[in-house]
Parts: structure tokens; C-alpha cells; sequence
């Protein structure tokens, strides 16, 4: 046991028996960030931030919601949206975020990608990543489904069928999933289980292991430049703040971070209050009715690429079914990212537009995902079944071909 | 510099997408239809720039329609409970009291002459078909005659407006079909009857302003056939005001925090203003020594 001595002030006190002095230190005041970074470095505080927003409003949402068939959406569009103060006020807010945390993320992701910050020691910052994107999606889900309208219903009876496809176990796994044959108020509770524990304790979880998988490497920077930190620390704390390639994360990351999230606060008000059809479709107005199926049934829009990829396939191509083929398209989809810290066979750490091969690979990635995106909307007949087919043969290839894309610039680059 | 072209090509990226998910893909999913009508213009049976006369139209009103039709602001009360009213008819038939506020007059006066094609309904009642609507055709009167009813029940049509007048030209335009629990309204014809008469029950209004959205309804209730093909609703020939006031009552029900809404955004929109030039500043005062 440590001696102590009496302690001079709270501060000493609490010091004494939590360390706080070493804490701040190593989480704030001398937890180095590199200065050469623009404001897409803002962006896992905004996610941060998002989180946080929807954890609150979730909890205030969680306070009148009642998971039942017969409950759920009266409880939603009455109760929460009419007679509780504020209530719509937390629906939006939830709603909104729900969407543009989705939004973040992807810029997040795709600015990872654009600066390869997946590699050359920081893979598992981006395995952790991209278990945050499948957890968050987990999360999306299992909340599109609470307010039991018509599109709740009916995704949730479109993306849950989809594991039909899995041979042997695919039919009884639908029902071990439901709860049911069909989706039903056992479907609803447990998804309603889901969303307000055990996937948020599992994101919450993956947040810590993403933070901390940044700690041993440290954040990349916009040129990709390695530096010794410590050296460049000892320069900051010895006074040569201009000369370092460093700078605390408080106060001088947070603050640039502030600024960014000021602005796009300001941006996600505006959608809560004055434009936020977009995240709050019209048809979900409806109550769930299992007997009456929407014209059109599509997901949330950023689940709208890999719904694409699934749905791209819808012919029979050697004996094996457009199901399968989609099925098969749709698991590569959802695992392949996780994997690209080895597809790409470049050592080059550098933005896309420096690398002679990958810049093409990364801005064709985009332009496909778009598209994807815009087609996994539209219905699927005549002209648009054939570009959704040829955006998911293209995903499919880009993935395939970028071992020998990289390895063919590492070559021409010399391994630099 | 350099942050904003960043910021230009993530803005014109994210642009392309929400055009393509939300304007376009709306666009391909509902093609515009016809513009609502508001003159109706496709009836044509009856001249309507007959002057009317009233004291005439009130007889003819007394001896063609009060035996189905109650019209409570002349006195004539409903004889029937509703349920008799729909079991006797199909559909509790409408109290004609604010018939003249409420229907387009070109509209009313083809109505009365032959209700089915008013209505657009000639698919569920086709000429010599095993079904017939309730109501006969008066086209055997003259046009001069109609008119005058039709000046009698404008005569008698009360003068109501603001709040009032939204509830009242709901009742009385769709809530013999359409319940709005949300409202605590509930359909004058029973769930069971209207099934029956229409083939479906007829939805629940409280939500129809936020899952059909303002500028839908404006086209479905002018013309249900245009939007919804084959649909058992008919067209009912409110004016333009009228229809604008049973909108009004579908938001009052369904989006009763709109108001409360717009200005608590514009208000947290300041405050998040004045917090993101705050943090600017501190970022620049913050920047300037690292710099």
C-alpha cells in the first residue's frame, strides 16, 4: 500500500486516489494528433457526438415507446409525436441521426480509404472500424423496425428472408430469427431487445476498442508521413510549438473539432426540423399491415448499396439461381471491406491522387457505390435490373482486381 | 483552400446521391398525374349559369330528398339511428345542411343529375349492373330545376370558418367513411357496415397528412381515380376551399407540433450558429500558436 500524505485540496485528494493528473494527461493534454491533418480528421468526434445524441434522445424515446403489435405505433405517432412535450422533438432528433450518423460514417470510412489509414500498422483501427459499421447497421436495423409501420414491416420481412438463402440451416434460421414464421410481435420485442442493449453495449464496447487501437500506431496524417511522435512531442513540450509535427488533442484538436461540429450541427438541425423526409419515409406512416404489401419496399438509403449488390443478380448463371448468386454477391459485400488492409498490396501511404494505380481504383469505387446506391431505390425492371446488374459485377470486380492493381503500382513505385 | 475543395466535392457527391434517392427516385415512383380540377370541368350535363331560384328549389328539395336526406339546419332531422341509416342504404347518406358550402357547384348540380359519373364510380356501378348506388339520378329534371336546389341549399348552408369550419367540412365531406382516431372521430357509418358497402374498410385518416403528404391529397381527393386506379372512393366535388380546409384538419390531427416545430427549429438553429462562430474564433485564437 501506498503512504499518503493529508491532502492539501479536493483536487490533491482525488488525485491521490484516481490519478487524475496522469489520466488527463495521457486521454487529453499530451495525447499527440498530428498538425498536418484538414477537417475530415473532425470526423470520429462528430460520430462521437452523434452517438451520444442518440443515446439521449434514445433514452427519452425509451420512457413512452411500447413494444407491442398492437401498442408500438400509436405509442410512436401519438403519444411520443403529439401529447408528450418535446416528444417529436426527440423522434426527429433520433430519426434524423439515425440517417446522418450513417452519413458520417461513410465519409469517415471513405477518407480511411482516401489516405490509406488501414494499413502499415493501423489494421485493427480499421477492423475496429468496420466492426463499428457492422454493429451501427445491427443498430439501424433493429430501430427501423420500432415504430411498426408499413416499411418497418415489410424490410424487416424482406432483409430477415434473405437468410432463407443460407443452405441447410436457412430456413430454420429465419424462424430462430423471428421468433415466428412471420414477422410478428415476437420479432418486434426482440428486435426491440437488440436496440436498446445488446447492440448499443457492443458498440459501445467496439468504441473503446477503436479508441484505443488508435493509441500504438496514431492517427495517419493528410500526407501519410511517418514521424517519430515522441520526438516530435519533446518538441511541443519544450515550447517549439510551431516547429512540431504535433499537437495535443486538448486543447488544440478538440478545438478545431468544435468548429467543425458547430458547423455541421447546424447542417443536422436544419434536416431535424425543416427537411427530414428523407429519414422519416412518408410509407412507414402507415401501421403495419401484413396483408398489404407496398408498392415499393426498399431500405433505409445507406443500406441501399448492398441491397443493390443482392438484388443485381436476378437471373440464373450456371445452374446456380439469381438468389443464390445475389446471396453469395451480399456476403462478399459485407465481409470484403474488412479484408482490404490486404487486398491492397501497395506499401504506399499516401493520398489516393499521389498513387499512380489506386487513385482510378478509389474515385471508380465512388462512382459505382452511387450508383448503387441511386439504383437500389428504383424498381428493379427493364433498363434499371441491367445497371444494377453491372454496378454489382463491377463492385464485385474492383474488390477482385485490387491485389494485382497495387501490386503493379508497388512495382512501378518502387516500394515507396 | 484546400478544405474547401475538399468540402465542394463531398457536398456535389452527397448532392447526386440525395437527388437520386429522394427527388428522382419519387419522381419514378409517382409520375405526376393531371392537375386537380377544381372547376370539373368533364360534367357538363347541366348549364350552370341558370340563375336559381331559391323558394322554388326548397320545394323541390322537400318533396325529392328529404325522405333519405336529413337537413338538420332546415329542420329536418335524421329519422334513423345511423345504423338503421346504413343498414337500410349501404352508407349513412349525408345531411345535406352544408352541401352548398362545401361541394363545387358545377360539381353538385351534375351530382344530382346522375350521381355515378359525378362521381367517377362507373366501374362499380356500370349502366344495367347487378349493383346500383343508393342514390337515383335526377336526370329526368329540367337543368332550371336543379339549379334551383342547388341555389336553395346554398342558401341554407351555414357560414363557418377558421378551426370550425376545418372539423365540420371533414364530417361532413368524409367522416361517414373515415374514421380519424387521433382526432377521437369516428366514422358515422359502423366499421362492419362500410366494409360491406365499399369492399375494404376505408382507412383511418390521423396519419394520411404525413404518409400521403399535402400535395398527394391535393390530387387524390379532387380525383381518387387518377392516382389510384379502380380505388372504391369516389370523387366527392369539394371546392377548393373545401378541400383546403379538410387538408387543414388532416394537419391539425396529424402534425398538430408543426407550428411549435418551425419555430423551436429556427431558434435552435441561432443558437447552434452563434456556438459553431464561437468556436471559430477559439479555434483561430487556439491554431495561431501552433501555427
Amino acid at each position: 500500500m501506498a503512504e499518503f500524505k493529508q491532502a492539501d485540496s479536493m483536487y490533491e485528494w482525488f488525485d491521490q486516489r484516481l490519478g487524475i493528473d496522469k489520466f488527463l494527461k495521457v486521454m487529453m493534454t499530451e495525447y499527440w494528433i498530428p498538425k498536418n491533418i484538414n477537417f475530415l480528421w473532425a470526423m470520429g468526434v462528430l460520430l462521437t457526438v452523434m452517438f451520444t445524441i442518440l443515446v439521449v434522445s434514445g433514452i427519452f424515446l425509451l420512457m413512452y415507446y411500447k413494444p407491442d403489435v398492437n401498442m408500438a405505433f400509436d405509442s410512436v405517432n401519438y403519444t411520443i409525436m403529439q401529447e408528450v412535450g418535446y416528444g417529436w422533438l426527440f423522434r426527429h432528433i433520433h430519426a434524423v441521426g439515425a440517417s446522418v450518423v450513417f452519413l458520417v460514417i461513410y465519409i469517415h470510412m471513405f477518407t480511411g480509404i482516401y489516405y490509406g489509414s488501414y494499413k502499415k500498422g493501423r489494421e485493427m483501427i480499421w477492423i475496429s472500424g468496420m466492426l463499428l459499421f457492422v454493429l451501427f447497421s445491427a443498430e439501424g436495423f433493429s430501430g427501423y423496425m420500432l415504430p411498426w409501420g408499413q416499411m418497418s414491416y415489410w424490410a424487416a420481412y424482406v432483409i430477415t428472408e434473405i437468410f432463407g438463402g443460407i443452405p441447410l440451416i436457412g430456413g430454420d434460421l429465419v424462424v430462430w430469427i423471428r421468433g415466428n414464421f412471420y414477422v410478428s410481435d415476437s420479432t418486434l420485442t426482440r428486435f426491440f431487445m437488440l436496440h436498446v442493449l445488446l447492440v448499443p453495449l457492443a458498440i459501445i464496447g467496439a468504441i473503446v476498442l477503436h479508441f484505443y487501437a488508435l493509441r500504438f500506431p496514431h492517427v495517419n496524417n493528410e500526407a501519410g508521413e511517418f514521424f517519430d511522435f515522441d520526438k516530435e512531442s519533446e518538441k511541443y513540450l519544450a515550447g517549439d510549438k510551431k516547429n512540431s509535427k504535433v499537437v495535443p488533442f486538448w486543447p488544440v484538436f478538440l478545438s478545431k473539432d468544435f468548429f467543425v461540429l458547430g458547423f455541421f450541427l447546424l447542417f443536422f438541425f436544419y434536416l431535424v426540423f425543416f427537411h427530414y423526409d428523407f429519414a422519416m419515409d412518408p410509407v412507414n406512416f402507415d401501421k403495419a399491415d401484413g396483408l398489404k404489401t407496398p408498392a415499393h419496399i426498399y431500405p433505409e438509403w445507406y443500406f441501399l448499396w448492398s441491397y443493390e449488390v443482392l438484388r443485381g443478380f436476378f437471373f440464373e448463371i450456371a445452374g446456380i439461381s439469381g438468389k443464390s448468386l445475389g446471396l453469395i454477391a451480399f456476403a462478399f459485400a459485407q465481409g470484403v471491406f474488412f479484408v482490404l488492409p490486404w487486398l491492397d498490396r501497395s506499401p504506399m501511404v499516401k493520398p489516393a491522387n499521389q498513387r499512380p494505380y489506386f487513385k482510378y481504383w478509389f474515385w471508380f469505387l465512388i462512382a459505382d457505390l452511387i450508383v448503387l446506391t441511386i439504383f437500389g431505390k428504383l424498381p428493379p425492371t427493364g433498363a434499371n435490373a441491367w445497371v444494377g446488374f453491372a454496378s454489382s459485377i463491377t463492385f464485385l470486380m474492383l474488390f477482385i482486381t485490387l491485389p494485382f492493381i497495387t501490386r503493379a503500382e508497388a512495382k512501378k513505385v518502387g516500394g515507396k | 483552400m484546400k478544405e474547401f475543395k475538399i468540402l465542394a466535392i463531398i457536398a456535389a457527391l452527397v448532392g447526386i446521391t440525395y437527388y437520386g434517392i429522394e427527388p428522382y427516385a419519387h419522381h419514378v415512383m409517382h409520375p405526376e398525374v393531371k392537375a386537380a380540377d377544381f372547376a370539373f370541368e368533364d360534367l357538363k350535363n347541366v348549364d350552370t349559369s341558370l340563375a336559381g331560384n331559391v323558394d322554388n328549389g326548397k320545394v323541390l328539395v322537400e318533396a325529392n330528398c328529404i325522405a333519405c336526406h336529413s337537413i338538420e339546419k332546415a329542420g329536418h332531422l335524421q329519422i334513423m339511428s345511423n345504423a338503421d341509416a346504413a343498414a337500410a342504404y349501404g352508407v349513412v347518406p349525408p345531411d345535406l345542411s352544408s352541401s352548398g358550402r362545401i361541394y363545387d357547384k358545377n360539381y353538385l348540380a351534375n351530382f344530382i343529375f346522375d350521381p355515378v359519373s359525378a362521381m367517377h364510380l362507373s366501374h362499380k356501378y356500370p349502366v344495367g349492373g347487378a349493383k346500383a348506388f343508393p342514390m337515383p339520378a335526377y336526370n329526368w329534371m329540367q337543368p332550371q330545376e336543379i339549379m334551383d336546389v342547388v341555389a336553395y341549399l346554398q342558401s341554407i348552408a351555414p357560414k363557418v370558418a377558421g378551426k370550425d369550419a376545418h372539423k365540420e367540412t371533414y364530417a361532413a365531406a368524409c367522416g361517414r367513411c373515415h374514421s380519424m382516431s387521433y382526432a377521437k372521430f369516428e366514422a358515422t357509418t359502423s366499421k362492419d357496415a362500410i366494409k360491406a358497402y365499399m369492399g375494404a374498410t376505408p382507412p383511418d385518416l390521423s396519419q394520411y397528412i404525413k404518409s400521403r403528404k399535402e400535395h398527394y391529397l391535393h390530387g387524390f381527393i379532387n380525383d381518387p381515380q387518377l392516382l389510384l386506379a379502380g380505388t372504391s372512393m369516389p370523387r366527392v366535388g369539394l371546392s377548393e376551399k373545401a378541400q383546403e380546409e379538410v387538408i387543414a384538419y388532416m394537419e391539425e390531427t396529424g402534425d398538430s407540433k408543426k407550428a411549435e416545430r418551425e419555430s423551436v427549429g429556427l431558434w435552435v438553429m441561432l443558437y447552434t450558429f452563434v456556438f459553431a462562430i464561437l468556436a471559430y474564433l477559439w479555434k483561430r485564437k487556439i491554431w495561431s500558436e501552433v501555427h
